[in-house]
């Protein structure tokens, strides 16, 4: 672990260094290669009829610029929910909050053939909401504590609940079914920088929301009566810290689909280099969140040519061990 | 000692096998048959083309003299009874599981074993496995179900404790749905439809060579489940007053898991991945009845089979004349009853 602040601040250069690499990699790496000259004269000397730099920039660039967001904000959305629910287990994946997202833009846009884009983040938002309370509600012990056990397993039906809602639209909608299915298993290829345009605000919202609450999320971390006992009221913080994921995991959701366990891998790896603390914990996940999203979805563009795998595919199938490797932990805390 | 009022005893003349009934178990048990026969007998005379019970039951005893005996005997007969063992088998596996990890939120679908059944059929239609036979389908999904339960085992290490079993039981079934939706991602459209039907559940075009392989299952799993019955309600009792009744906790723990995937693995080889009706059917005999696995048991398998008889019926009705797969009523309807009734067991 790295402890004193300039480590860190190294630290968290070599994250934006490697990042940075992804994000290159991701531009210039797939089907057709783009030599490195190409980048630069598309920025330089644009020029309309030339295909590589119609690929780069209609292509690649809207993908990696939504695969670096998207990977960003799950990750945060993790880290938060792991304080949040002091679960070490808690993601957006897991506890079914993009599934309620990602339900209710698939109703909305088969039953009610809502295709606006604003209109569908917002319905977007509104699934993770009600899957969060849905979570909240379920996962909650006798005592009003959440026991994390209880609280995973809430997400699982709640997934379910949704997953199978969802699954049962598609079968009637036969027409859609190919894009649909897509969505379902996560893609981040295919759109354009304009569908990221109407989510900006959003997620710049959340990024203040983090940077404000960061100090209050620390003393989250810390025991309830030692909160209650510094004069800490804890409620309005985790009501603004819920919101943010929501605005996240909902954003990412509507851009994405549904891609799971980066929220769950990220926070691990940032809290083993930096510590607990929120300031560098946050800002790592969104750092090396862009980073796995944006490796993983280079990576499907080769495992099965000339195949892509749908990238949400991807990250469940490198999650999963880690998953694995956390429940068998003695302790489930974070 | 006197037993409670509410029990009805039975005992031989010399006491030496005795059997206890509780009256409002066996009140609830004889209703649920009741309803169970009308279900299956609406279901019989419903359908595309609606006949008269007077004649379907012409056709089910007198084919000779009747014309809608194809109609009935090889359409409608074999779909309904593979709902009814369907729907029997994946309730009470669902119940064995919860009992088993002492939680309500448990059931093959969560657990994964539905999952790896879904992967290895998926797998198999995809995969070009129509070349074997669609005989070979079930198998298919059997053998996946079982290696999943068998990796949860392995995974859990020694204690085989409910919470790691769950917690690793849905990390799997993570990355076997990842997996299902890359298979069916690469997949050609018109299989990859087909399989998503399948992965939802559907009774369509049901056979009596299907009720045939099922039926074997269900018929042995069924008892044996009523036969453990008793360790289920010592394992409720927590791992420590359960040790010291007697039972070997992990050994029990390991003959429910097996049986349970048994009868999960079975019935979704049939059905297709049919998820909630696990979670339900045991949540509804809960509220009914209350006390002992014993009752639980039949209880659970009559209302697993009244869910998906309905779910089925519906499928078949609702939106003629497209037969949609009963797993999208399954879940329509029982996801937001299984919210319900799980805030409800909370408070």
């Amino acid at each position: 672990m790295l402890t004193s602040p300039l480590a860190r601040l190294l630290g968290l250069g070599l994250g934006a260094l490697l990042t940075l690499a992804a994000g290159l990699a991701s531009l210039l790496l797939g089907a057709t290669e783009i030599p490195l000259a190409t980048l630069v004269e598309a920025f330089l000397a644009p020029d309309p009829g030339s295909t590589p730099q119609l690929i780069l920039l209609s292509e690649r660039l809207p993908r990696a610029v939504i695969a670096a967001l998207v990977g960003a904000s799950l990750a945060v959305a993790g880290a938060l929910m792991q304080t949040l629910t002091r679960n070490a287990l808690a993601a957006p994946s897991i506890l079914g909050i993009n599934a309620g997202a990602m339900c209710f833009v698939v109703v909305a846009s088969t039953l009610f053939a809502l295709r606006s884009p604003l209109v569908l983040v917002g319905v977007a938002f509104l699934g993770a909401l009600v899957a969060a309370l849905l979570v909240a509600l379920l996962g909650r012990e006798r005592g009003g504590g959440l026991s994390p056990v209880r609280v995973v397993l809430a997400g699982v039906a709640v997934t379910a609940l949704f997953v199978s809602l969802a699954q049962g639209l598609l079968i009637i909608d036969q027409e859609r079914f190919e894009s649909l299915l897509l969505w379902l298993a996560g893609s981040v290829a295919g759109r354009g920088l304009e569908t990221v345009v109407p989510l900006l605000p959003f997620f710049l919202l959340a990024a203040a929301l983090c940077a404000l609450l960061v100090r209050q999320l620390n003393l989250l971390a810390l025991d309830d009566e030692v909160v209650k006992g510094l004069g800490q009221r804890t409620g309005r913080v985790r009501l603004l810290a819920g919101a943010a994921v929501i605005v996240l995991a909902g954003g990412s959701v509507a851009l994405a689909g549904m891609i799971g366990f980066v929220g769950l891998i990220v926070p691990h790896m940032v809290r083993a280099l930096f510590g607990r603390d929120h300031r560098w914990v946050l800002s790592g996940c969104a750092l090396l969140g862009a980073g796995l999203l944006l490796a993983a979805d280079t990576l499907a563009r080769f495992l099965m040519p000339p195949q892509e795998v749908p990238v949400g595919v991807m990250t469940a199938l490198l999650g999963t061990p880690f998953f694995l490797y956390l429940a068998r932990r003695r302790s489930l805390s974070p | 000692m006197t037993a409670p009022r509410a029990d009805l005893i039975l005992r031989t003349a010399d006491g030496g096998l005795s059997l206890r009934f509780d009256r409002r178990t066996l009140a609830v048990t004889v209703l649920l048959a009741l309803a169970f026969v009308a279900s299956a007998g609406v279901s019989l005379c419903l359908g595309s083309q609606a006949t008269s019970p007077a004649a379907v039951f012409e056709a089910l005893f007198f084919p000779a003299r009747s014309d809608i005996a194809l109609i009935v005997h090889e359409i409608r007969l074999p779909r309904v009874l593979l709902a009814i063992l369907v729907g029997a088998c994946l309730g009470v596996a669902g119940l064995l599981l919860q009992g088993l990890v002492r939680n309500p939120l448990a059931s093959p679908d969560v657990i994964g074993i539905t999952g790896g059944a879904s992967l290895a059929a998926v797998s198999f239609l995809v995969l070009g496995g129509a070349a074997l036979g669609e005989a070979w389908l079930p198998l298919a999904a059997l053998g996946g179900a079982l290696s999943v339960a068998l990796a949860i085992v392995a995974l859990s290490g020694r204690g085989l404790t409910p919470a790691r079993l769950v917690l690793i039981g849905i990390g799997i079934s993570a990355a076997l749905g990842a997996a299902t939706t890359l298979v069916l991602v690469l997949a050609a459209d018109t299989t990859a439809m087909q399989a998503y039907v399948w992965l939802t559940g559907s009774l369509y075009a049901a056979q009596w060579r299907e009720v045939a392989a099922l039926a074997p299952w269900a018929l042995m799993g069924l008892p044996l489940a009523l036969g453990l019955a008793r360790h289920l309600d010592a394992l409720a009792l927590g791992d420590d007053l359960a040790t010291g009744l007697g039972n070997p906790v992990r050994g029990t723990r390991l003959a429910l898991l097996l049986l349970a995937v048994a009868l999960a693995g079975s019935a979704v080889a049939f059905a297709g991945g049919l998820s909630f009706i696990g979670l339900l059917a045991p949540h509804i005999a809960r509220r009914l009845v209350a006390r002992g696995h014993a009752g639980l048991v039949p209880v659970t398998a009559l209302i697993g089979a009244l869910i998906l008889l309905h779910a089925d019926l519906l499928g078949r009705l609702a939106f003629l004349p497209r037969d949609l797969p009963a797993g999208i009523f399954v879940a329509g309807i029982g996801a937001p009853f299984f919210v319900y009734l799980l805030h409800r067991w909370r408070t």
